[in-house]
């Protein structure tokens, strides 16, 4: 080192920082390898892959306020899926309506098309199934909660703590569609039941509807269902004013509303209030594992 | 004696050719060289005592962490709907301050200012240190610390995240190598220096710290060279590093996220907040280590001047962002105001505005005011008001309702606090230690380009000018 830091030892130095970078970077380039997900995607007739989406009738959405219980969409979820306290992943929020009374509005996951949760995770751990569905690798996720910042739905939940699930959720074999037992410091939300639909089954919130509200379907084949009556999906949201929640934000939802304030199950739009969500394991989870609030 | 000073030919250093050092006062060299080495060559029980005391703080920062580590996040006080908290608003404040050196070593040098020199040490101590810890913030906050490495295996460029530890890293190693650079002749010194009687690891660190320098005039053209390499790299690495820290809440579809002056916003915020840390450390340092002669009025007033420049780029920003925020009023805004202006964040964002930007800009107005301890003054409020305008960029912009439910509230939990202190005992420790290890002043660069501080003398005759030494501005 006796001619001490002359101008080649300094590009040296500078070169081996720059070959180090860039292998970081084809270390990074990785991140395109699959996550740990079963999926295998839904195919409709002539080999064409499924889009699943969702209609939500608002006109037929009273909040569970003619049955007398909570959201029951909620419930079948959280029964369905364990989902820990406070997580509702599908939760029914009332809105105010333009002319003054309130609406509710059921909202699951909206898997927008153009998702921002999924632009801004740092190592995939949120990805899109070719079927259109946002997933979550929870086996994956270093729980920065970027994307938590990034939904403008408010959809996203973290496992602060240890989750309060019921034993049963214990015994079941991980995987990103329906994501349980659920994992310390990594974050859940609605995963559009692809597992269900694939196998001929409605999603949890759709089948625990008593109103029929929630009609589910495949935007290939132009079908949904809400178990009730099966409708053609581009002339139902057309024919109906169907619209996206924050549509202006280009995120591209897959989920529908059809306006309305519970009219169809004679609601007045004056009549406020639902009951709050409950957990029905609360005294049969694991110790230590306690709910925390939204 | 202030004609010799800063009489520099101009080609001279644009060609990276050694120009003939000053003509200096021997008696003033020795003494500079003394003072400046003084806290390598032997350590007092009070040194001792304030390590332990950081060590203890340190040490409680790291309990509170473990507590975290073993139950999980829900130890914080941040939750769902207000899911970043303490921990990235102090990311953003540590990575701001670490601006100083930046500005000190690498801006002001491009416009030939000389009369930085002698805290140009202190600044790059402060970026390197308050990068170190900064960037420890996103990880106490992840949720995962143990699948950290998936950063690496999975990570991917489309995420505003990867470009912060893209950044982060870089900047580290930038502003480490140039902090390194210029210490190299000052460890040579400390080497011919430190005499037989130095502890044997001492005098070994010394020598391995200088590699061989012995002022040659091709060492020295080499050394200039690569610091003007350093220089014009370091500049916009550490423009980027503050645009992308900034970018992780632009790139959310938050309204109060929601503006394209979010990256020059921060930069600017940064460079306030770098110029603040800096003066307050050198301040104490100045004190601690009886450094008067050297960082004198003019290093304070000039310092403060680009403060209260700042304050008003910073009030121009947030004129820019209210204004255009205010003026159309879309969903969430008026919410968001609120809660800024009467609400719960009312007491800290009218501190952010009056004591953060108004004051500073005030105190360096007024002549009675425009003194060392004025400046100190202004630098305290700045880095208070700049640490509360991050806590309200993170929490208040979280806490807009995304759909209608009740807006949740925020408090930082002890462990919150707990980790918080500690990493400011971290910074101070890191700093100390530094200070131990480097000499604090360039001595070399004051020497050669710099000499004595045209302000010392008056300033002990208690001079008021207001116009500090004006042999001290830039070497023309």
């Amino acid at each position: 080192m006796a001619k001490g830091l002359g101008r080649r030892s300094l590009l040296r130095f500078l070169g081996a920082g720059v070959a180090a970078t860039s292998a970081a970077g084809a270390l990074a380039g990785r991140g395109a390898e699959p996550v740990a997900a079963s999926t295998h995607p839904a195919v409709a007739r002539g080999g064409r892959l499924r889009r699943w989406a969702m209609v939500i009738d608002l006109r037929r959405c009273d909040g569970c306020q003619s049955v007398g219980k909570p959201p029951q969409c909620t419930r079948a979820c959280i029964e369905g899926h364990f989902a820990p306290q406070p997580m509702e992943w599908i939760e029914v929020y009332e809105g105010h309506l333009p002319g003054g009374g309130t609406q509710f509005i059921p909202t699951p996951c909206q898997q927008c098309q153009n998702a921002p949760c999924v632009n801004v995770c740092p190592v995939a751990a949120t990805f899109a199934t070719p079927e259109g569905v946002v997933l979550i690798d929870q086996q994956r996720c270093i729980g920065c909660r970027i994307c938590m910042e990034a939904c403008p739905y408010d959809r996203r939940f973290f496992n602060w703590g240890q989750a309060p699930q019921p034993p049963e959720a214990l015994f079941m074999e991980y995987d990103a569609e329906h994501q349980s037992p659920a994992i310390k410091g990594t974050v859940m939300k609605c995963d559009f039941c692809p597992d269900m639909a694939r196998s001929g089954r409605l999603p949890y919130c759709a089948q625990g509807c008593p109103n029929n509200a929630i009609y589910y379907g495949d935007l290939e084949e132009d079908l949904a269902t809400n178990g009730e009556e099966v409708v053609r999906f581009a002339r139902f949201i057309a024919t109906s004013s169907a619209y996206r929640l924050k549509e202006d934000l280009g995120t591209e939802p897959r989920v529908f509303y059809i306006p309305g304030h519970g009219e169809a199950a004679g609601r007045s739009p004056f009549k406020r209030g639902r009951l709050p969500t409950q957990w029905p394991w609360q005294k049969r989870v694991r110790q230590g594992a306690v709910p925390w609030t939204r | 004696m202030d004609t010799v000073i800063g009489v520099r030919p101009r080609e001279a250093e644009s060609a990276g050719v050694e120009s003939p050092p000053l003509a200096v006062p021997p008696e003033w060299r020795a003494r500079l060289e003394r003072r400046a080495l003084a806290p390598l060559a032997g350590t007092g029980w009070r040194y001792y005592a304030w390590i332990g005391a950081l060590l203890a703080v340190l040490g409680w920062g790291i309990f509170a962490y473990t507590r975290q580590l073993d139950e999980g996040l829900i130890v914080t006080g941040m939750r769902d709907r207000i899911s970043w908290g303490l921990y990235i608003a102090s990311f953003v404040f540590f990575i701001g301050i670490s601006h100083a050196g930046t500005l000190l070593s690498a801006i002001l040098r491009v416009t030939r200012a000389r009369w930085q020199l002698s805290v140009t040490r202190m600044a790059e101590f402060i970026t390197v240190v308050a990068l170190m810890v900064g960037a420890l913030f996103p990880f106490i906050d992840m949720g995962r610390p143990d699948r950290i490495l998936n950063i690496l295996e999975y990570g991917r460029w489309q995420s505003p995240l990867m470009w912060d530890i893209l950044a982060i890293t870089t900047y580290l190693t930038g502003s480490t190598l140039y902090l390194y650079l210029p210490l190299v002749p000052d460890f040579a010194l400390a080497r011919d220096r430190l005499g037989p009687t130095a502890p044997r690891w001492k005098r070994a660190f010394f020598r391995a710290a200088a590699v061989g320098w012995n002022g040659s005039p091709a060492q020295r053209r080499a050394l200039e060279r690569a610091m003007t390499v350093m220089m014009l790299v370091i500049i916009p690495v550490a423009v980027s590093v503050h645009t992308v820290v900034s970018w992780i809440f632009a790139m959310t579809l938050r309204v109060a996220f929601n503006t394209s002056i979010f990256g020059a916003f921060f930069v600017a915020g940064a460079i306030y907040s770098g110029i603040a840390a800096i003066v307050l450390l050198m301040a104490v340092l100045r004190k601690l280590l009886r450094l008067e002669e050297y960082i004198t009025r003019t290093q304070f007033l000039y310092l403060g001047y680009m403060m209260a420049a700042f304050s008003l780029i910073m009030t121009y920003f947030n004129v820019s962002e209210y204004a255009v925020h205010g003026y159309k009023m879309e969903a969430g805004v008026p919410f968001h105001f609120e809660q800024l202006m009467v609400g719960p964040f009312a007491a800290l964002f009218w501190f952010y505005i009056f004591g953060g930007l108004g004051a500073p800009a005030i105190i360096m107005l007024v002549r009675r005011t425009r003194t060392i301890a004025g400046v100190v003054c202004a630098a305290v409020f700045v880095l208070l008001a700049m640490w509360i305008e991050r806590y309200l960029i993170v929490v208040a912009g979280l806490r807009v309702p995304l759909e209608p439910y009740a807006p949740r509230d925020y408090f930082p939990s002890w462990v919150e606090l707990s980790i918080l202190a500690g990493a400011f005992a971290l910074f101070a420790l890191l700093i100390s230690v530094f200070a131990k290890l480097f000499p604090v002043i360039s001595i070399w660069e004051v020497v050669e380009h710099r000499g004595p501080e045209p302000g010392a003398r008056a300033e002990n005759e208690g001079s008021r000018r207001g116009r500090p030494g004006v042999a001290g501005r830039p070497a023309r």
